[in-house]
């Protein structure tokens, strides 16, 4: 028999984790699924590994992960680590994988909160061996203790000066940092500075991990416009153009960073509707006040739906949380609305902030989309942009189509790392706007399955 | 090259709005549709497609591909056969094979008592005439799949049989069209119809068109679109039969395999990738083109490819799809002329017409053109279920492959 | 290039790298594992059988595959090291032998969703 919940969360991040916290609390029945082998999320990766509650290098925002891992574990509900959701039907059926064994649950509401993935950075040679994105340095840094050292970071964004000055109190030496944010941003941005005036500190920090950087006599070279990276096989150097200069810096690996973007398979594979943000550059999940999807039941919370940060998204998952208990009759609508009034407040507060980020740090058109024709696009069938823009040119239309003809978009990834850089590509020439081309069709398992698991469940269904 | 006579679609303006006319209008853009006016057009006609979605969106473009005479209900054999042929020679047709590859394709017997029962089909398929069906035994089942698992004993092969790539078919099909001047209209859902001087008058969101003959090649929408154009109603089923495909695995097997006893359509591709399909069937919504997958009925499917394949056990799926396809109650297509004067049907190909799509286009060539074909297609009439109270009597036939 | 920080982990557990013994840390991913002794080539690729390492380490990337314990297409960065565990490259369409005529039909060939 398929298990049954009243609410099942999909990820244990800040969102994941505050919305099942939420919904516990109110005598729900929930079941939290992730892939992680611990609960925390991106942020709050490893949290509870004792080596990274000790260490302050990490930053006090890491920190604040401690609590809320600390609450998640105490709550009643079921929390299953190393669960891979692979997929999410209309009619909320959930099927994910555990240690090779491949099981389907219900629940009368889902609540999405898979977070961010990093957003593609198709420049020439990011497909090399020893290029990572700087989330992957950070990963490895916070579960493994494995550094990088002498390496070059290019990128734009919080998370690129967040992570450097991680590297930097640890002790590890860094080549160079190479500023990608295109200074027209600068400009750009400052009207938006008021509304993230109560923010004023996360703005001090940011400026002070940059100083930091120059103090530590690590070269920090803005208004960098274009990298590549060099070498036969790996990398052998990162190219950089600055004031119309190309410059070169030798080293064996670099760590990229564009922002990051929603990790909107599951939703999409749902049937949600999502739609193109201009100013973030990226597909966002259409939900409504309380979270709720365009699915009948399905809530989507966090940096799954559109880039807010962990404080939001931890914000985002009680409210999707309060939402559903509602809607499962569990809370009244004026006991939904009292609870919710703390975690507005926090999100409108996040959301001031958001703004100014999201204009500071729009990554130039020409990094999203590769002006060079033999710059790799879609990562798993090696095609590479000179190939779309040729195909696009025979007449084919939209992404499906372009994924028929050239396989962009069928490998393993199931178009992560080029979904965002095709829908743009065909938006360019065929000059409609970006949430008209639209993105691919996708389905699940939204992550590889084993045959033999699927084919185990014809046997436990029937049980 | 065919010379065609300077025949193309042109523009009326009546009372403001602009109206295309032409001497034929296909509705549906799937293989069907395109082989269709494809072969109007090589008649000398001026034709015009309107296609709600875009060519190719629904079951003729993402189907399994299978290439098939293999198994066929006794009906189509005949018209399947000639489609051999024309796959065989599809560059002159179309300009380019659509990636056809006649891989061969095998139908393996699990058990004695399904060897049996092919071997009856054999003999049978013999009597009328018909030697494209040969019985292998299990030396030469085992020479021809090497990866097949030990319990199997036999099976039926036919030679020429094989695989195409669906999405590459219907676009060779539709730019084959478009040189010779059909026009094709996306977006276009037909909405309405009606007769007016000896001509259709045709409704869509893109405007209204006119002509005097109309096809009705709208594949699981056909019975909506037959009524619209005056017929009685249809019992033609919307439903969505599920495809897998694996990560790359090492070269296994060449020919397209089914099973006798269970559904199976089974074919790994030049790039290693293996596609499993079957009968098994998903949700279809065919009013918002929705399908969804049903994940318990992928699992019947799995265990057989793993049961048969015992390699599948390293397989990887990496991605499950549905497509929306028309299906009759007893298995075979409609194909022939409406109730109306100046209509013509070809729809409800029941998970199998990918390999018909050649042939049923010049059957609907000769039709339109002589009033006539030159192959029976009594069986496929669009009446066969007007009086008939149980339309469903008539059982299930193999499907996929 | 690749080091490990810190205090040594509290417990090690042995795997094979292509053939090679190594002692690493209990716990990690197999990405991280192998990044920590100096490893950066993973797999060459099916289409052009270019080098390729891990790139996202979180499991989206798909750039990491390996062949584990005879188990091809896995995912370093998604599972974790175990005592005795056999490790290998991952060599094009899992296939030792690259044909390069079959890198010219992987463009075509296959049907989609
Ligand atoms: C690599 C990376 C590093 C980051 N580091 C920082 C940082 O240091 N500081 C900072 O402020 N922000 C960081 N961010 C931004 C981050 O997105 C947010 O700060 C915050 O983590 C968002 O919270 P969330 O709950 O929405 O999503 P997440 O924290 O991303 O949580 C989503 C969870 O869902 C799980 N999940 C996703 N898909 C599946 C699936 N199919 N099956 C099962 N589980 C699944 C994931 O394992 C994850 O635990 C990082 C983002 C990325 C991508
Ligand atoms: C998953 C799957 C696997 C299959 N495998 C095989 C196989 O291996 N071998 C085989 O021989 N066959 C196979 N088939 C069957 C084969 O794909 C179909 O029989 C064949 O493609 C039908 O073609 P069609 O042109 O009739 O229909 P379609 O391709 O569905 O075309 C009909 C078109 O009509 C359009 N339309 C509908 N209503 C309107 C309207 N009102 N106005 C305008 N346009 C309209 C639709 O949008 C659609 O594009 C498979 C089918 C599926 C779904
Ligand atoms: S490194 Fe990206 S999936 Fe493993």
């Amino acid at each position: 028999m398929t298990k049954h919940y009243d609410i099942i969360v999909i990820g244990a991040g800040p969102a994941g984790m505050s919305a099942s916290r939420t919904a516990a609390a109110q005598g729900a029945r929930v079941l939290v699924l992730d892939e992680q082998s611990s609960p925390g999320g991106q942020i709050y990766r490893a949290i509870e590994k004792p080596h990274n509650q000790r260490r302050r290098e990490l930053g006090s925002s890491y920190q604040d992960g401690v609590p809320l891992v600390h609450g998640f574990r105490q709550s009643e509900l079921d929390y299953v680590n190393a669960a891979s959701v692979w997929q999410l039907s209309a009619d909320l059926e959930v099927g994910y994988s555990r240690d090779g064994i491949a099981q389907l649950v219900r629940a009368d509401r889902i609540i999405v909160a898979t977070g961010a993935q990093e957003r593609p950075v198709p420049i020439p040679g990011w497909t090399k061996r020893g290029v990572m994105t700087v989330g992957a340095a950070q990963i490895l840094l916070k579960e493994s203790s494995v550094v990088a050292s002498d390496a070059v970071f290019a990128g734009s964004g919080p998370l690129l000066y967040l992570a450097v000055h991680q590297y930097l109190e640890l002790g590890v030496p860094v080549k160079a940092v190479l500023d990608l944010t295109p200074a027209k941003n600068y400009l750009g941005a400052l009207p938006a500075l008021f509304g993230a005036r109560a923010d004023f500190a996360k703005i001090l920090e940011g400026w002070q991990w940059k100083r930091a950087i120059g103090a530590a006599g690590i070269p920090l070279l803005t208004g960098v416009d274009a990298v590549r990276i060099s070498g036969e096989k790996s990398v052998e150097s990162v190219d950089y153009r600055r004031r119309g200069e190309w410059q070169a810096i030798t080293c064996d690996t670099a760590f990229l960073h564009l922002g990051v973007v929603p990790n909107i398979n599951i939703s999409m594979a749902a049937g949600c509707d999502c739609h193109w943000s201009h100013n973030q550059a990226c597909w966002t999940v259409t939900v409504d006040d309380w979270f709720n999807s365009s699915v009948a039941g399905v809530s989507v919370a966090g940096d799954g739906v559109s880039i807010g940060g962990a404080a939001a998204a931890e914000a985002q998952g009680g409210i999707a949380a309060l939402g559903a208990l509602h809607a499962l009759g569990r809370i009244d609508a004026s006991e939904r609305d009292r609870l919710a009034a703390a975690y507005r407040i926090r999100l409108r507060k996040e959301m001031g902030i958001r703004h100014f980020l999201d204009l500071l740090f729009r990554p130039a058109d020409r990094l999203r989309v590769p002006r060079e024709a033999d710059t790799v696009v879609c990562r798993c069938e090696e095609v590479t942009a000179g190939q779309i823009r040729e195909t696009l040119d025979l007449g084919c239309c939209g992404p499906n189509q372009l994924k028929s003809f050239s396989r962009t978009g069928m490998g393993p990834c199931q178009g992560r790392f080029c979904g965002h850089t095709v829908s743009e590509l065909i938006g360019e020439a065929s000059g409609l706007p970006i949430s008209e081309v639209g993105y691919f069709r996708l389905r699940s398992p939204i992550k590889p399955l084993p045959l033999k698991e699927l084919a185990d469940l014809a046997h436990s269904s029937k049980e | 090259m065919h010379t065609l006579p300077r025949n193309e679609p042109g523009e009326r303006h009546a009372a403001g709005r602009v109206k295309k006319h032409a001497d034929a209008v296909v509705i549906g853009a799937g293989l069907h549709g395109c082989s269709t006016a494809l072969h109007l057009r090589l008649g000398g006609l001026s034709v015009l497609v309107l296609e709600k979605d875009y060519p190719g969106r629904h079951a003729s473009g993402v189907n399994a591909g299978g290439v098939r005479r293999l198994g066929r209900a006794l009906e189509e054999v005949a018209m399947s056969m000639v489609a051999a042929d024309m796959w065989k020679h599809m560059a002159d047709l179309v300009d380019d094979d659509c990636g056809f590859e006649a891989s061969g394709q095998i139908k393996v017997a699990e058990s004695e008592g399904e060897f049996d029962l092919q071997k009856k089909r054999v003999a049978m398929l013999q009597s009328r005439g018909f030697g494209h069906e040969k019985l292998i035994d299990k030396t030469i089942l085992r020479e021809r799949l090497p990866a097949v698992s030990p319990h199997c004993v036999g099976g039926i092969l036919v030679e020429d049989d094989g695989h195409a790539n669906p999405f590459r078919t219907v676009t060779a099909f539709r730019r084959r069209c478009e040189t010779l001047g059909v026009e094709f209209h996306s977006g276009a859902a037909v909405t309405a119809a009606r007769q007016r001087h000896g001509n259709w008058l045709i409704e869509t969101a893109k405007g209204s068109f006119e002509s005097a003959m109309v096809v009705n090649c709208a594949g699981a929408w056909g019975g909506r679109v037959a009524a619209l154009l005056g017929e009685p109603p249809v019992p033609v089923d919307a439903q969505a039969p599920m495809l897998m495909i694996t990560a790359r695995m090492p070269a296994f097997i060449e020919p397209v395999v089914g099973a006798q006893g269970r559904t199976l359509s089974f074919k790994q591709f030049a790039n290693g990738t293996v596609l499993v399909g079957g009968g098994h069937r998903g949700r279809a919504e065919s009013g918002t083109n929705a399908t969804s997958l049903n994940y318990q009925r992928l699992a019947i499917n799995a265990q057989t490819a793993l049961d048969i394949f015992p390699i599948m056990s390293q397989a990887r799926v990496v991605r499950c799809w549905a497509g929306i396809e028309g299906v009759m109650p007893d298995q075979i297509p409609v194909i022939g002329p409406g109730s109306e004067p100046g209509v013509f049907h070809a729809f409800g190909f029941s998970a199998h017409g990918f390999q018909l799509g050649p042939v049923v286009g010049r059957i609907l060539g000769e039709l339109v053109a002589h009033g006539r074909g030159s192959l029976d297609i009594g069986p496929f009439a669009i009446g066969r279920f007007a009086d008939k109270g149980d339309a469903t009597q008539h059982g299930a036939r193999s499907y996929g492959g | 290039m690749f080091t490990k920080i810190g205090q040594t982990q509290e417990e090690s557990v042995r795997v094979w790298f292509e053939g090679c013994e190594m002692t690493v840390g209990k716990g990690l991913s197999v990405a991280a594992a192998l990044l920590g002794e100096g490893i950066t080539h993973f797999r060459n690729t099916p289409v052009t059988a270019a080098e390729r390492g891990p790139f996202c380490m979180m499991g989206v990337c798909f750039d990491c595959l390996l062949v584990i314990d005879g188990q091809a297409n896995l995912q370093a960065c998604m599972v974790e090291v175990s005592e005795g565990m056999c490790i290998e490259r991952q060599c094009g369409a899992a296939d030792p032998e690259l044909d390069p005529a079959l890198a010219a039909t992987a463009n075509r060939g296959e049907t989609t969703p």
